[in-house]
C-alpha cells in the first residue's frame, strides 16, 4: 500500500471538488475492494477522500413512484428493504447472490457499481495489464481466462464487470445521479455508466475527476416476474460465470413485456433491447428461447478457457425464461 | 523416572479400556476453546516484541532464471525502511519436506518458480514493509522453464521405490469378464490453512528463539538449526497455537530461515508473515497427478487385476512424490497388480505433503474405476466392493491389523439409505436438479512416530503434560489431557497441557494422523508409569491401584493424590514404531455415502446429503473426531467439486492465488454431514488402541461425489474438479 493523503468530505459538494482538484484521488465508503486492489499496489490513489459519513444513506419514494437509493445505502439494507423486496424482487435477489453477509454490510451502492474486474492478472502487478497499466498488453487474452467476457471485450481487454447488483438495475432501467464539482447534477442512464474497453480499458466509466455519484433512480416498479439466476463454481462468495436479470410479464399467453440483462459475460452489466424486442408478442416455447440466445450472442468469442460459456448462457437463458413464463397462461 | 515402548508386539490390554472414568471418548469441548475465542489464544504472528520490526517477503517475478541484480538503494531510502536482507546462499529456497532432518534447498540466486522468495525487506512497521517490499528493484536473466506438464510428461522419470509388480496384468484383462481401462487427472491443490505462514526471531546471543506456525517442531528444529549453521541446541521453536497446517506447515518454509537472519542482522526481533498470494506461490502444494487405472474381474465379480500407474510432477531435486497408489495396493484384491509412480520435472512451486498425500487423489481414481467397473459387471457398488475385499495384503500377504470396512459398507449402505438407489443414471429429477447418488470406499494407512512426553504429578494433585507436539486445530490439547484424566483419576479441568516448545520432550509432531496416537500414547506411557510409583508409594500392586475423583485408592487405603508422599513426581515416557508396524498392514477405513443435484440446465453440482462411516480403532474425543473427519470430507468435496491451482503454462506463475478464485467450499457447498465411528481396537497400533482420523475423511469422499454425479446426470468426468463446463455438454435433456 503506498502512503496517501486522507481527508473527511464534510459534504457531497466538498467531496466533488476535492475528487476535481485532487486527480490521483479515489472516494472511500465500504472500502471492501478498494482496500484490497491498494495493499497490492493495484490502485495507488494519492488521496482518499472518505464520504462514508455523509447522509446519502436513505431510501425514498420518488414523485414518478419509484425509489431514489443513496450512494451509501449498504447492499444489506438496500436488499432487506420492504419496497425493495415487493416491487423490484430482481434487485434484492442480485443483492444477495453477491459476496458474503459482511461484505454486503460494508460495501455500498455507488461503490458496488464502481468495482473493479476480478480478472486474475489484474491482481497479479508482475502481469501485464492494459487496465492497470496502460500499454503493456493482455495477459488473459491468451491466458487463463475461463472468468472472462464473451461479448464487448476488445484485443486490448477481456475483464468483466463483476457486480450482480448492476446487472439486475441495468434491467429494471435504473438511472444514476451524479454531482460534479461545479455543483451540477447530471442523471445517466446505467447502461451509459459503464464503457467498453476498445483502446483504453483503464477508463471504465464516463465519470470525470470529481464526479460523484450520490444516488441510483429506479423508475415506478416494473410488475412481472423477477428472476436472478447466476451460475457460478460454488453455492456462494463466488462470481458469476454467467447471470441473468429476467422481469418478464406475460399477457394472455404472450409475453407483454421483457427486460434481461446479464452478468459474467461482459466488460459491463449487458443488455441487448433488440433482444427484448423479439421477445415481446410471442408465445413462451423453447425455440423463441434459442432465437433470443441466438441473438444475445451473435457476436460472442470464446477465448479458450472460456468458450463454455457460450452455451451455458444459452442454456441459462432458455431456463430463466421458462422459469418466468412458467404457470402464467 | 523414564519409560519407552517399542511397539514390536501386539498391546493386548489397554487400560483405557479398564480405568472406567468414562473421560476417554467422550465428546467432550476442546479444552483451549475459551481461549481461542477469546483471542487469548497467542499463535506466532501474535507476539509482540521489544523493538521489534516487520519484514516482508520479495518473491521472483519470473519463473526461472536468475536474479542478476537487486538494487536495494531506492528502498533503503523510503520511510521507515530498516533493511533489505538476502542471502542468496542461505534464504531458503523451498520448503522442507515432512519429517527432514536436514535443511531444504537453500540460496536464491537461482530462480526455480515463479514468486521464489529472493530477499526480506525490514521496516518499522509492517504497511512501510509491505510497499518497500513491491518497489524493490530486481534485475533478472529469464531461462528457459517447463511449465506445461502436458507438454513435458513424455520425460516422466520412474520413482524406483514405488514400482512393483505381480502376475500378468496384460493376460488378466485380456481374458476379463469385465474391465476398466481409463485416465484420471487431478489439478495442483493448496492446503489453504486459515492463518498464513509466520515466524517472529529474535537473538539471545547466540541463540535462536522463533515463534513459528509449524506441525512439526522437533524435525523443524533440525532443519533451521541446519539451515543457519547452528547447533541444535542454539534453537528453541515455539508454537503454540497453529492455525491450522494440512501439510503446508510440515516443514519449514522461506520466512524463518528469513526472519532469522534479519533479525541477526539488524540486532532486533523481526516478525515474518506471508501474504495469502505468497503462501499460495512460495510454500509447497499437493502435486497434479495423471492415473491410469486398470481393473479387470471375472464372472463372479472378483477382481483378477488392479494396476494403478501415476504422474506426478515436482522440482528437479526433490525426491518427494504423491503415493498416489498407497491404498490401492491394500484395498482390494486380486491377483495380477501393478504400480507404478514417475515424476515430472517441473519449474513450478514444491510439491510435498497436503492431507492424506496418495489417498487425497488416489482413490478419485481407484473409486470411480470401481464404479465404473460394477456398472460394467451389472453389480451393486457396494457389493463389488464386499466381494473384493482380501483376508491379507494382497501384495505382501501381511494380516491386516484391524479392518472394519466391511461392517462400515453394510451398515453405512443401510442406514443411508442406498438400496433405495435406482442404478439408471439420469432417471431421478427434482425440478431442475437430476438426483444421484454414489459411494466409496475410505482407506488412510496408520503411522507410529516416535514421540515423547513428560507428566508430572503436582504437589496439588493436578498434572502437567509437556511435549513439543504441536496442536493445529485437530484437538491435541483436549485429547491429552483426557488420556491422563483417564488413567490418573483426575477431571479434565485438572490437566494442565503445555504443548509446541522444543524445550519440551520432542513429539512425533502433528501429519500423517499419526499425531494424537503417537504423543497419545507417549502420555500414556507417562501416566503408567506414574501409576505405579503411586502403587509403590502405596505399597501394593499396581493392578489392585484406582485413581478416581483425584484419589489414589488400594485396598483400604484411600489418599488424595495431592497427599501423596512422593514428593515431585514425574515421568518421561517414549513411544517407537516397532516390528508390528512391519507385520501387519495398519489402516483406517470407512465408507462415505453421497447424494447431489446437478442442475439439468447449466451443470452446477450441489451436495445435498452425505453420511460417512469409519472405524478407526478407539476414538479418543467423539467430538473432535468427528470434527477431523468432517475437515476431511469438506477436504473432499473441495477436490471433486471447486479446488484447482491454475498455473500459468507461460511461466508457470499461480494464476487464482487468493481465496476469492481459488475455490475452498464455503458453508453453502456443505450440507450437514453425517459421521458415524464404528467400535473397533487396533492392537497392533499402539497401547490406546486408536488409529489416525485426521486424513481418513477425504480419502474417497470426493469418489463419493463423482460416482454419484454419474448416477445423477449419466456424465462421467475424470478430469477433476467436476466443474460445470466439463459437464453441460453431455447432460441429458429434459423429459
Amino acid at each position: 500500500m503506498r502512503p496517501f493523503d486522507y481527508q473527511r468530505a464534510p459534504s457531497a459538494q466538498a467531496a466533488a471538488e476535492l475528487g476535481a482538484a485532487a486527480p490521483a484521488s479515489r472516494f472511500i465508503a465500504g472500502g471492501t475492494n478498494l482496500l484490497d486492489l491498494m495493499k497490492i499496489e493495484v490502485e495507488r490513489p494519492e488521496t482518499l477522500i472518505d464520504i462514508s459519513r455523509l447522509p446519502l444513506d436513505t431510501i425514498e419514494q420518488t414523485d414518478e413512484g419509484g425509489l431514489r437509493i443513496g450512494a451509501l445505502v449498504t447492499n444489506s439494507d438496500l436488499a432487506a428493504d420492504p419496497r425493495v423486496r415487493r416491487d423490484y424482487a430482481v434487485l434484492s435477489r442480485a443483492l444477495l447472490a453477491g459476496a458474503s453477509g459482511q461484505l454486503r454490510n460494508k460495501a455500498t451502492t455507488g461503490g458496488n457499481l464502481l468495482q473493479r474486474t476480478r480478472c486474475y492478472y489484474f491482481y497479479n502487478p508482475a502481469m501485464p495489464c492494459n487496465k492497470r497499466d496502460p500499454g503493456s498488453g493482455c495477459a488473459a487474452l491468451e491466458g487463463e481466462n475461463r472468468i472472462h467476457a464473451i461479448l464487448g471485450a476488445s484485443a486490448h481487454c477481456i475483464a468483466t464487470h463483476p457486480s450482480d447488483m448492476a446487472v439486475a438495475m441495468l434491467a429494471l432501467d435504473a438511472r444514476v445521479e451524479v454531482l460534479a464539482a461545479d455543483g451540477s447534477t447530471r442523471t445517466i442512464a446505467l447502461g451509459d455508466l459503464h464503457r467498453l474497453p476498445g483502446e483504453t480499458p483503464h477508463i471504465e466509466t464516463t465519470l470525470n475527476d470529481g464526479d460523484l455519484i450520490t444516488a441510483v433512480t429506479l423508475p415506478a416498479p416494473p410488475g412481472g416476474r423477477h428472476i436472478y439466476r447466476k451460475v457460478r463454481d460454488r453455492a456462494s462468495f463466488a462470481f458469476a460465470l454467467t447471470s441473468v436479470a429476467a422481469v418478464v410479464e406475460l399477457v394472455d399467453g404472450r409475453i407483454a413485456t421483457a427486460r434481461l440483462a446479464f452478468g459474467g459475460l461482459a466488460p459491463k452489466p449487458w443488455r441487448d433491447r433488440a433482444v427484448e424486442e423479439a421477445l415481446v408478442g410471442q408465445a413462451p416455447s423453447p425455440a423463441l428461447w434459442q432465437r433470443a440466445a441466438d441473438m444475445v450472442l451473435g457476436e460472442a468469442q470464446g477465448h479458450g478457457s472460456n468458450d463454455f460459456k457460450i452455451p451455458l448462457v444459452r442454456r441459462t437463458l432458455a431456463s430463466v425464461l421458462d422459469a418466468a413464463c412458467a404457470g402464467e397462461k | 523416572m523414564e519409560t519407552s515402548l517399542k511397539m514390536d508386539v501386539p498391546v493386548q490390554h489397554s487400560l483405557l479400556d479398564s480405568t472406567n472414568q468414562n473421560i476417554i471418548s467422550r465428546p467432550i469441548d476442546r479444552v483451549e476453546g475459551p481461549l481461542k475465542v477469546s483471542g487469548q489464544a497467542r499463535y506466532a504472528a501474535e507476539f509482540k516484541l521489544p523493538g521489534m520490526a516487520h519484514g516482508v517477503l520479495v518473491g521472483a517475478q519470473i519463473g526461472k532464471g536468475s536474479v542478476a541484480r537487486i538494487d536495494a538503494g531506492g528502498v533503503e531510502a523510503m520511510a521507515g525502511v530498516l533493511g533489505v536482507v538476502t542471502d542468496f546462499d542461505l534464504f531458503l529456497r523451498n520448503s522442507a519436506q515432512g519429517m527432514a532432518t536436514e535443511a531444504p534447498c537453500q540460496g536464491v540466486r537461482e530462480i526455480a518458480y515463479f514468486g521464489q522468495p529472493i530477499a526480506l525487506v525490514v521496516a518499522t512497521t509492517f504497511e512501510q514493509a509491505r510497499h518497500a517490499a513491491q518497489a524493490l528493484e530486481v534485475t533478472y536473466e529469464k531461462g528457459e522453464g517447463r511449465f506445461d506438464f502436458d507438454a513435458e510428461q513424455g520425460k516422466a522419470q520412474p520413482k524406483d521405490s514405488t514400482l512393483s509388480s505381480q502376475g500378468d496384468i496384460d493376460a488378466a484383462l485380456a481374458q476379463a469378464h469385465g474391465r476398466v481401462d481409463g485416465v484420471w487427472t487431478t489439478p495442483s491443490q493448496t492446503s489453504a490453512a486459515m492463518e498464513p505462514h509466520a515466524s517472529l526471531a529474535h537473538w539471545e546471543g547466540d541463540s535462536l528463539v522463533l515463534y513459528g506456525s509449524y506441525q512439526m517442531l522437533s524435525t523443524n528444529r533440525m532443519q533451521l538449526a541446519d539451515a543457519l549453521g547452528l547447533d541444535i541446541e542454539k534453537v528453541r521453536i515455539r508454537a503454540h497455537y497453529v492455525g491450522g497446517g494440512f501439510g503446508a506447515k510440515l516443514g519449514i518454509a522461506a520466512e524463518s530461515v528469513a526472519a532469522a537472519l534479519a533479525a541477526k542482522a539488524l540486532g532486533r526481533p523481526v516478525r515474518v508473515v506471508m501474504t495469502r498470494q505468497q503462501v499460495f506461490e512460495t510454500t509447497v502444494r499437493r502435486s497434479n497427478t495423471r492415473q491410469r487405472v486398470r481393473l479387470a474381474a471375472d464372472t463372479d465379480g472378483r477382481l483378477t487385476a488392479v494396476a494403478h500407474e501415476t504422474l506426478t510432477a515436482n522440482l528437479d531435486g526433490e525426491d518427494f512424490s504423491e503415493p498416489v497408489s498407497a491404498a490401492t495396493k491394500f484395498l482390494y484384491g486380486g491377483a495380477n497388480r501393478t504400480f507404478g509412480n514417475e515424476i515430472v520435472r517441473m519449474d513450478q512451486v514444491l510439491s510435498g505433503s497436503m492431507r492424506a498425500p496418495g489417498e487425497a487423489v488416489g482413490m478419485l481414481a481407484l473409486e470411480g474405476a470401481m464404479d465404473e467397473l460394477a456398472e460394467k459387471l451389472g453389480l451393486d457398488p457396494v457389493e463389488l466392493r464386499l466381494r473384493n475385499l482380501p483376508d491379507r495384503h494382497p501384495g505382501s500377504d501381511l494380516p491386516f491389523s484391524s479392518r472394519s470396512l466391511a461392517e462400515c459398507l453394510t451398515i453405512g449402505a443401510r442406514d443411508f439409505g442406498w438400496p433405495r438407489r435406482n442404478r439408471q443414471p439420469a432417471a431421478t429429477l427434482d425440478g431442475e436438479w437430476w438426483i444421484g447418488l454414489g459411494m466409496a470406499a475410505a482407506a488412510r494407512s496408520n503411522m507410529l512416530i516416535k514421540s515423547s512426553a513428560r507428566v508430572s504429578l503436582q504437589p496439588d494433585g493436578r498434572a502437567l503434560v509437556e511435549t513439543d507436539m504441536t496442536d493445529i486445530g485437530t484437538g491435541t490439547y483436549t485429547v491429552l489431557a483426557q488420556i491422563t484424566a483417564e488413567l490418573l483419576g483426575l477431571r479434565v479441568e485438572d490437566v494442565a497441557v503445555h504443548l509446541g516448545d522444543t524445550t519440551f520432550p520432542p513429539a512425533s509432531g502433528s501429519g500423517g494422523s499419526f499425531g494424537a496416537a503417537s504423543a497419545g500414547s507417549s502420555v500414556y506411557l507417562a501416566c503408567e508409569k506414574l501409576r505405579e510409583a503411586i502403587a509403590g508409594q502405596l505399597g501394593g500392586d499396581v493392578d489392585t491401584l484406582v485413581l478416581s475423583d483425584g484419589m489414589a485408592r488400594m485396598g483400604n487405603i484411600s489418599v488424595p493424590l495431592a497427599d501423596l508422599d512422593t514428593g515431585p513426581l514425574d515421568a518421561t515416557a517414549t513411544i517407537e514404531p516397532g516390528e508390528t508396524g512391519e507385520n501387519f498392514v495398519q489402516a483406517a477405513f470407512g465408507a462415505h455415502f453421497a447424494e447431489v443435484g446437478v442442475n439439468a440446465h447449466t451443470g452446477e453440482v450441489r451436495v445435498r446429503r452425505m453420511e460417512s462411516t469409519f472405524a478407526a480403532g478407539r476414538i479418543l474425543n467423539e467430538k473432535t473426531a468427528t470434527s477431523q473427519c468432517y475437515g476431511g470430507i469438506v477436504f473432499g468435496i473441495g477436490g471433486a467439486l471447486t479446488e484447482e491451482m491454475i498455473h500459468d503454462t507461460r511461466h508457470g506463475a499461480i494464476v487464482n492465488r487468493d481465496l476469492a478464485e481459488y475455490h475452498l467450499p464455503v458453508n453453502a457447498d456443505v450440507p450437514q454431514l453425517k459421521v458415524r465411528f464404528l467400535e473397533e481396537r487396533d492392537h497392533a497400533a499402539n497401547p490406546l488402541l486408536a488409529k489416525g482420523i485426521g486424513e481418513l475423511g477425504i480419502s474417497g469422499a470426493g469418489a463419493a461425489l463423482a460416482n454419484a454425479v454419474y448416477n445423477a446426470c449419466g456424465v462421467r468426468v475424470r478430469d477433476f474438479p467436476i466443474t460445470l463446463d466439463k459437464l453441460i455438454a453431455d447432460l441429458p435433456d429434459l423429459p
